[in-house]
């Protein structure tokens, strides 16, 4: 295999995405500022939902892209808005003893990386058992024929949700 | 074009473990629900990565949308608690919910 086979941008792209797909996450975890923790994990779903386009999953994508990286990341900021800022001197004697929290996780993480790489090759691939691919049906045809009484149990989650709402505004319909 | 199950299913195990590790570790309330927010990423990976391998990616794809769905309802009413336990007690921390009564 020569150079340019190698190093194409074809053979890159996947791993560009995973690496950002682990860059978003290491900001999302280890920034102190809540906001920009949210901008993180928004930009997380963001790359997730690339990764899910180039596998195909196209409409799943669409909803990743647009509900979790766009609703999730206002409800997140609207939370943090909801919520006092600490104090100056406050923030200062918190960010030391986080920092020393924090340190240890690119490193449990690297010891993970370094445990898979050595683990891998004994594990048994035969898992992945491809079934019938069924083309007749689409997305829509599965998620409202194919299911039963899981659809009840998710209008009463999405019922749940819109309480969830309710009760996150209240405080601002009563000042 | 595809993405390496390997180099895929890295990122699955490490995004479930910072995940993890920031449960573990934190004690603000909404960095609490971020980490599970990560963690469901890479379960939301897994699934991608499973359906991709075994060719159901239609079937795949209404479990991930029932899914996004689920997660946004436990964001939504998680969000909801942290922000009346903040109310009532004035701060963030999950010590502050702690109670010296027993029981």
């Amino acid at each position: 295999m020569d150079f340019k086979t190698i190093f194409s941008w074809e053979a890159m792209i996947p791993i560009i995405l995973l690496v950002s797909l682990i860059a978003a996450m290491l900001c999302t975890l280890l920034f102190k500022n809540l906001v920009k923790s949210a901008i993180s994990l928004s930009a997380l779903s963001a790359v997730l939902s690339i990764i899910m386009f180039l596998m195909g999953q196209t409409l799943a994508a669409v909803f990743e892209l647009s509900v979790c990286a766009g609703l999730v990341t206002v409800l997140f900021i609207s939370t943090v808005s909801m919520t006092r800022d600490r104090d100056e001197e406050e923030i200062a004697a918190i960010t030391k003893a986080r920092r020393k929290k924090y340190y240890a996780l690119p490193v449990v993480l690297l010891v993970i990386t370094i445990l898979l790489f050595i683990v891998w090759p004994t594990v048994n691939n035969n898992f992945l058992i491809a079934g019938d691919t069924d083309t007749t049906k689409s997305v829509g045809d599965i998620l409202w024929y194919d299911r039963e009484i899981d659809i009840v149990g998710q209008i009463i989650i999405i019922l749940a949700g819109a309480f969830g709402v309710v009760l996150l505004f209240k405080e601002r319909e009563t000042k | 074009m595809s993405l390496g199950i390997e180099l895929t299913f890295f990122a699955v195990i490490l995004l479930l473990a910072g995940g993890i590790y920031t449960l573990l570790v934190s004690k603000n309330l909404v960095r609490t629900l971020i980490a599970i927010e990560v963690m469901m990423k890479g379960v939301t990976l897994m699934l991608v990565l499973a359906g991709y391998f075994t060719h159901q990616l239609v079937k795949i794809q209404a479990v991930i949308i029932s899914m996004i769905v689920v997660e946004v309802v436990v964001i939504t009413v998680a969000a909801g608690i942290v922000i009346s336990i903040y109310r009532n007690n004035g701060s963030l921390s999950s010590k502050s919910t702690e109670t010296d009564e027993e029981g």
